[in-house]
């Protein structure tokens, strides 16, 4: 099996005991990119010739005896979404196409300090808003175990790098599940920290309370390895968490003592597809079999989640999408058609005697503003925001603004009593497999209801992980998802680490993507 | 909760967003139909409960008040669309 096929810790200690270069490492990636991604679509743009000068540099400062850390010479592939001074940074939407970001957001630079190989950009939905990465403005990204369906999103060029093996660890934001559930649907493993446990400085915002980053890797050592490289306090994001972060690969080997584990009732019922029920059962006996306590505890409000999510990630959207206007940064409309629009607009309505509407027309900056905005955004963005801006308009925000963030209280208060009774809750992260691309594109509620099981945690803040757990009988990985309190992903990745190791789900790899290309 | 056109154009101005006539129906009835999902939130008694508009609820983050150095102009114009070397540049407000 080629090196490529390898997790990111295994291939961290070859390359900490120079089995191996950083730029032999990355140069058979950049291989595997040039044959693979064609047909996945994966990355948004590959940087090979920063990613073999900063792998020349790992191998320099290793050869010269430099203290390096876990990271060093690995290559990684960040989502689009992230800031980077030296590369473009599009958020995969016309409006940012050729945005060049004055400095690196915090994630980026922790990898760069960490010694990190930085592949290239991953292709996401545009600004994150979407569940298949088919809002992307650029390209449609395909699974991997399946190129007709959907790799998820929005994160789904970080997961399907990671599946079809053009890089060995990636990074994601996650607002509602965006880390979660395209590592379900490509099998492969996806962390979603606390929120203020990684810094957001940098992260082009989305969902302010919502958005946070994390890693996408094999296996659930390759997400404490990157994990440990990105958090951390950090001042420039004010709410991130003035706490230590912890050394997660030291101790992700070891097994929880005494784990009991909570199975939410409210999760199996309606809709959940029954392989994929038989699935999480199947796992939650593994854990039984490890000596796990298995109790039935119930999230009343999470059944809330979505209509809490999709009225206040919306309503944050609205506002932080409001910097978009054409004039700091990013696209702008061409002025001159505009006011050739506006004077013949005008001209019309007098020549017909309606003095009034020709009163009324848009004044030229509110005429940019729109058709700035107008051009430079895609469908689901403008839905987004429309739905943000009705929700928060005057006679509204009570119902619904206010009333969702009620909600979200009583939703992280049923986790509170939960985690009371229980170390760490387990069920599934998506109701079925991948589904097929195009198959929602004109259903954007049935979409929003995909994040049934993830939005939960973001609106709690508290931390999740998808990891493998099955295949289903088309061939489709089925995902597992864990979630811990606040600020404990080291029981996070311990109790998953139990499953993963007890079990082969991480090792599978789509079929297509190992043997007949290489 | 039905939206009707009338209120989704005025939508549409307040966020500075152009919708076509085409655009306009769909959003009409897409956002009708999300609004009508998101009302199951009527459902539950939250009456006396406090908002939470952060998951992490940090408070009083403070700095101290010392002068750093901020991002230079040049950096900070250098994605602008249109600018001189002193600032952005807008349509004219007033007096067109």
């Amino acid at each position: 099996m080629s090196i490529v096929h390898g997790s990111a810790a295994e291939l961290a200690k070859l390359l900490a005991a120079g089995e191996i270069s950083s730029v032999e490492l990355t140069r058979q990636y950049l291989d595997r990119i040039d044959r693979c991604d064609g047909e996945i679509g994966a990355f948004i743009r590959v940087d090979a010739d920063r990613a073999l000068e900063q792998a020349a540099a790992a191998d320099r400062r290793r050869r010269a005896g430099e203290d390096l850390g876990p990271l060093a010479g690995l290559p990684v592939a960040v989502k689009d979404v992230l800031c980077d001074r030296d590369t473009v940074t599009t958020c995969a939407s016309p409006m940012l196409a050729q945005f060049r970001p004055p400095y690196d957001a915090t994630v980026v630079a922790k990898l760069k300090a960490a010694g990190a190989v930085l592949m290239g950009r991953t292709n996401m939905d545009e600004f994150a808003m979407g569940g298949s990465t088919e809002n992307s403005a650029v390209k449609t990204t395909r699974n991997p175990w399946d190129a007709t369906r959907t790799p998820g999103g929005s994160s789904g060029g970080s997961a399907a790098a990671v599946a079809a093996s053009m890089a060995p660890a990636a990074i994601g934001t996650d607002t509602g599940g965006s880390i979660r559930q395209p590592a379900a649907l490509c099998g492969v493993v996806g962390l979603k920290p606390t929120y203020g446990r990684v810094s957001r400085f940098g992260l082009v915002a989305f969902a302010s309370s919502l958005d946070q980053v994390g890693p996408i890797g094999r296996t659930t050592q390759d997400a404490a390895l990157v994990l440990e490289a990105i958090a951390g306090h950090e001042p420039r994001d004010a709410t991130s968490i003035n706490r230590p972060a912890p050394r997660y690969g030291l101790t992700v080997n070891q097994p929880l003592e005494g784990l009991k584990l909570g199975v939410v009732k409210e999760h199996f019922a309606a809709g959940l597809d029954s392989e994929v029920e038989s699935a999480v059962r199947q796992a939650i006996e593994t854990y039984r079999s490890l000596g796990a306590e298995i109790r039935e505890i119930s999230l009343p409000h999470s059944k809330y989640g979505v209509a809490a999510y999709y009225v206040i990630a919306p309503c944050e959207a609205s506002s932080n999408l409001a910097r978009y206007e054409g004039v700091h940064y990013g696209y702008s409309t061409d002025q001159t058609a505009m006011f050739a629009e506006l004077n013949a607009e005008r001209k019309r309505l007098t020549d017909a005697g309606d003095l009034q509407a020709a009163d009324d027309l848009d004044p030229p900056l509110v005429r940019m503003y729109r058709r700035t905005r107008s051009e430079g955004f895609g469908p689901e963005v403008k839905r987004r925001i429309m739905l943000g801006t009705y929700a928060l308009s005057a006679g509204y925000y009570d119902a619904y603004y206010l009333k969702a963030l009620k909600v979200r209280r009583l939703i992280r208060r049923d986790f509170d009593e939960a985690f009371r009774q229980v170390d760490l809750i387990i069920g599934p992260v998506t109701a079925g497999p991948a589904f097929k691309l195009g198959e929602m594109v004109d259903d954007p509620l049935a979409m929003y209801l995909v994040d049934l099981y993830t939005v939960s945690a973001n609106l709690a803040g508290i931390p999740a992980i998808s990891l493998p757990c099955g295949l289903t009988q088309a061939g489709l990985p089925i995902g597992l998802q864990l979630q811990a309190p606040p600020l404990e992903e080291e029981r996070l990745l311990r109790g998953a680490r139990m499953f993963e190791a007890a079990t082969q789900w991480s090792e599978k790899r789509p079929a297509n993507h190992t043997n007949g290309r290489e | 909760m039905a939206l009707t056109r009338a209120e989704v154009e005025k939508v549409a101005l307040l966020a500075r967003l152009r919708l076509t006539e085409s655009e306009l129906a769909t959003m009409t009835e897409q956002l009708s139909q999300i609004v009508g999902y998101v009302d199951q939130l009527s459902e539950v008694d939250a009456d006396g409960i406090e908002p939470m508009a952060h998951a992490v609820e940090v408070v009083n983050v403070f700095a101290e008040d010392r002068v750093e150095p901020s991002l230079p102009r040049e950096l900070a114009l250098a994605n602008a669309p249109r600018h001189n070397d002193r600032g952005y540049l807008v349509p004219a407000v007033l007096g067109e």
